[in-house]
């Protein structure tokens, strides 16, 4: 689904990442971990094109026999290829509502022309419904069905991270990349997102490719997970395998 | 949905009322209030083109002089009588492709309209991606190139002379006409997906663009449209006015229309229509304050510069009282869809 | 004339100019460097002390060369009452709408100055010995034309002496360099801020005294013109420099200068030289010619 070759991300005098490989296979979920600062943010920006990374390539394929090298293309082109993502630190379009934000997700896929929505033609509107009832269907699904009129900035923090994730899902991605989904969680609230996670995995036959703080969780639903230090892979592969890992225990006692 | 249909009877109902409202006031107020109620469907055409761009769609642009300078004389060099032309260009003859031209109203705003958001699309293009105050000058920077332009293409525009004896096609009926479509259009393409996709775009370009939002297409595209309505708005005027030179087009005109959405409300559509007639009127209103009057026993002295001295007040106030509030938006009131 | 002595003419005036618009673009890019706003009503300041220095000289007993240092503090002054009453209240607002207030100010101060000054011109009331024509080998330049640069650079020495050897100078660029940081430092930021717009409004008034010296025609409107370039002069500088102001300055009063002398079919489009220039360098190197770019993150 996803290659990483050789990845090197400099700002610069900081190496942000560092010669990095990794792959994500078709139908995965695949945990990117390590501590603060580690880069792991910055190879999700690259892969998504907010920066175009110093060397390296990545390759995406979406369905058999489809290649595409990621690099140089611009993030919304990128969207449109099948990869979406969640941020971080909250990017919800704050001022509209609930609903709306997840509607927009969808616009990358609408196919009439900026006319036939002004006079809303039936094309256009048949296009709209579609598109109207996805979102409803997701807000159904993460539960926030009944704040749908409510202002994106007014959510707690927890359903703006939710709502992150319906919106991303509202574009039709193949592969979702999803930034700390759990930060600021609790142990509830963690525990179910693991399990909407892999729900919404089955259903909407996506691939996973997680940054997540909260151990329980990466290890929990990762097939495979790469360790990331200082910009610099120090291990992979499955969760007992990484979790016995010397040089994981030492990054992570060392950063305390 | 019952909500919508409430809106959608309202919004017939509000039509029918301005219909007779303005056939009432076409039929028995005089010239000069009429003149003002052709102002106020101009401003209210040129307060939402802005909108569309500054409050919809988040981009800081200061060059509507520009482009509704554009569409004023595409009105008219194109309606002007054969023979008015050789009379304003006496100085140097118009360009020969020019001089025997004379289409109809309708034409030439239309001409207006798209001159003009070409123009925009030409401009936009390598300056959207600025941050929001390198926009605001970029675009008020393309506003004067125009204005100096225009003052300099002696056989194109007649130069600093200006012209004089537009034919006054404009009425109450083109003015507000065009103020309504205007109304609808922007009402539509705010409600539609392509709407929302702008205000995403104001809202945060980075997470827009990662939902797959084309950011140069679509603020191109909200940029050519808020120029084509300005260039048929600048064409209302010049037809309106009878006589335009390119120093009615400075940055002051620009302020007049900013002052109309602040007013109204960065992204409201109503409120831009209310507070264009307001401003519209209240311009004439105190102009009392830049000229004497005579009340027949006594003369009241007026201060020229007074009454543009009240409006930046009334602006500084306005932006001071409302503060982080000028960009927000009532909750929820654009979520209609198509549902049935 | 020869073509070389009329060339240095040329040269003194396209210095001379550039050192007033470097003077003004100085305040755009200090206010600029620590609030992050185009300051528009900059270029009325100018002309509010331009105004001050002519009523300063005709209408009080005060010798001339006083009131050319009078009426720039009144200005200075001015700037700080302008930014606490449009900008203070604002601080924390978006961008947006603090260039909207400032876009307020402008017109304000541009029509309080039709309302008080009156809307027609007036002549600036050049002291002789600013004003009269010397021939250096054949070539005659008014003495103004010299005096502009020599009076500009001394500024400037003033300037960089402010800002790199005393204690406000250098809290003012700690907190253009990074604000937050800055301001948990303990720096009095209301105290500086109001300090940056005493003293850009203080050098634009200087290098008003001396345009209309220069230019001795006096109008309301007469700042908007020498603002928006001098704003350019900033960014082509890069703006948040200093340094980059001045040579932005120079570079614009030269350039515009000589391509009137070069291209005199040109000479009306004198005015948009200066946004030609503007919009070619946002689109090549927006962050300016010493400026420095940096990335959003994300
Ligand atoms: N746009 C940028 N400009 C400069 N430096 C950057 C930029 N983005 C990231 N960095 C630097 O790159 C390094 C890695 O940052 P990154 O955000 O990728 O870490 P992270 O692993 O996501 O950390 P965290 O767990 O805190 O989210 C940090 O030192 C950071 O300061
Ligand atoms: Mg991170």
């Amino acid at each position: 689904m996803l290659r990483i070759e050789n990845l090197t991300m400099q700002f610069g005098g900081v190496v942000a990442c560092s010669g990095l490989t990794a792959e994500v296979k078709p139908g995965q979920i695949v945990g990117l971990i390590g501590p603060n600062g580690a880069g792991k943010t910055t190879v999700f920006n690259v892969i998504t094109g907010v920066y175009k990374p110093t060397a390296g390539r990545i390759t995406f394929s979406p369905r058999e026999g489809e290649q595409y090298q990621l690099v140089g293309l611009s993030p919304d082109h990128i969207a449109k290829l099948g990869i979406c993502r969640t941020f971080q630190n909250i990017r919800l379009f704050s001022e509209l509502s609930v609903l709306d934000n997840v509607f927009i997700g969808s616009h990358l896929r609408l196919r009439s022309s900026v006319f036939s929505s002004v006079l809303r033609l039936p094309r256009y509107t048949a296009e709209e419904k579609e598109h109207y009832e996805k979102s409803l269907y997701l807000l159904e699904k993460i539960g926030l069905q009944d704040f749908r009129d409510e202002k994106a900035n007014s959510l707690p923090y927890g359903m703006q991270r939710r709502l992150e994730m319906a919106r991303a899902l509202a574009t039709n991605p193949k592969l979702l990349l999803l930034d700390e989904p759990a930060a600021g969680m609790n142990p509830q609230e963690t525990l179910e997102l693991t399990e909407f996670i892999q729900e919404i995995k089955e259903e909407f036959e996506l691939t996973v490719f997680l940054i997540e703080h909260h151990m329980e969780v990466v290890m929990e639903i990762s097939e495979k997970i790469y360790v990331l230090d200082h910009g610099v892979l120090i291990a992979e592969g499955s969760p007992s395998e990484v979790q016995s890992n010397d040089k994981v225990i030492e990054a992570y006692l060392g950063v305390g | 949905m019952r909500d919508k249909q409430r809106t959608d009877l309202a919004a017939l109902l509000a039509l029918v009322c301005a219909v007779v409202a303005l056939f009432l006031a076409n039929k028995y107020l005089d010239d000069y209030k009429i003149r003002i109620i052709n102002l106020s469907g101009i401003y209210v055409t040129l307060g939402l083109s802005m909108n569309l761009i500054n409050g919809f769609t988040g981009l800081f642009s200061l060059g509507h002089a520009g482009f509704m300078a554009v569409g004023a004389y595409t009105v008219a060099l194109l309606t002007m009588p054969i023979s008015m032309k050789e009379m304003n260009f006496f100085f140097q003859p118009i360009v020969p492709w020019l001089a025997n031209v004379e289409v109809g109203f309708l034409p030439a705003l239309l001409a207006a309209g798209l001159i003009s958001a070409f123009l925009g699309v030409l401009i936009g293009a390598p300056v959207l991606r600025l941050r929001d105050d390198y926009l605001a000058i970029a675009t008020l920077g393309f506003a004067e190139i125009i204005r100096v332009v225009f003052t300099n293409t002696q056989s194109l525009t007649n130069g600093a002379l200006g012209l004089k004896g537009i034919p006054n096609y404009t009425n109450i009926w083109w003015s507000w006409g065009v103020a309504f479509i205007t109304v609808w259009f922007v009402t539509s393409l705010i409600r539609g997906s392509y709407g929302k996709a702008f205000m995403a775009i104001r809202e945060d370009e980075v997470a827009a663009q990662a939902m797959g939002i084309n950011l140069f297409k679509h603020k191109v595209m909200s940029f050519a449209f808020a120029s084509f309505f300005a260039g048929v708005a600048g064409g209302l005027l010049a037809s309106l006015l009878g006589t335009i030179d390119p120093n009615m087009f400075r940055i002051t005109l620009t302020f007049n229309i900013l002052l109309i959405v602040v007013l109204g409300g960065l992204s409201r559509i109503t409120g831009t229509v209310i507070s264009a007639v307001v401003v519209t009127v209240m311009m004439e209103a105190l102009r009392f304050l830049d000229e004497s009057i005579n009340l027949g026993f006594i003369e009241i002295k007026g201060v020229p510069g007074m009454r543009m001295v009240v409006f930046s007040i009334i602006l500084i106030l306005v932006v001071i009282v409302r503060k982080a509030g000028l960009m927000t938006r009532l909750k929820g009131r654009e979520s209609s869809y198509a549902e049935n | 004339m020869g073509s070389i002595s009329l060339f240095l003419q040329h040269l003194a005036n396209g210095i001379s100019l550039g050192s007033l618009y470097a003077l003004i673009a100085i305040g755009y890019t200090m206010v600029y460097g620590i609030l992050r706003l185009i300051n528009f009503a900059h270029g009325d300041i100018f002309m509010l002390g331009v105004y001050l220095t002519y009523f300063g000289v005709l209408y009080t007993s005060i010798p001339w060369w006083l009131v050319f240092a009078i009426a720039p503090a009144v200005t200075g002054l001015v700037g700080i009452l302008l930014e606490a009453v449009a900008y203070k209240p604002l601080r924390e607002s978006p961008r947006i709408t603090i260039l909207i207030s400032a876009i307020g100010a402008s017109f304000l101060l541009q029509n309080l100055g039709i309302v008080f000054f009156g809307g027609r011109p007036r002549a600036f009331p050049v002291p002789r010995i600013l004003n009269h024509v010397v021939k250096v080998r054949g070539v005659s330049i008014n003495v103004i034309t010299f005096i502009i640069p020599v009076v500009t650079i001394l500024l400037l020495i003033g300037l960089s002496y402010f800002i790199t050897k005393t204690k406000t100078g250098l809290a003012m660029r700690a907190l253009s360099r990074d604000y937050e940081t800055a301001s948990l430092m303990g720096i009095d930021i209301n105290r500086i801020i109001s300090i940056t717009f005493f003293m850009g409004s203080f050098l634009a008034a200087m290098g008003g005294i001396m345009w209309g010296a220069r230019y001795p025609q006096l109008m309301p409107l007469m700042g908007v013109m020498p603002g928006l370039k001098s704003f350019i002069a900033a960014v082509v500088g890069g703006i948040g420099n200093i340094a980059g102001a001045v040579v932005g300055g120079f570079l614009l009063g030269l350039g515009e200068i000589m391509l009137v002398a070069l291209l005199p079919r040109l000479t009306g489009y004198r005015d948009a030289f200066a946004f030609v220039v503007l919009i070619i360098i946002l689109l090549v190197k927006p962050s300016g010619l010493m400026g420095s770019g940096q990335t959003e993150k994300v």
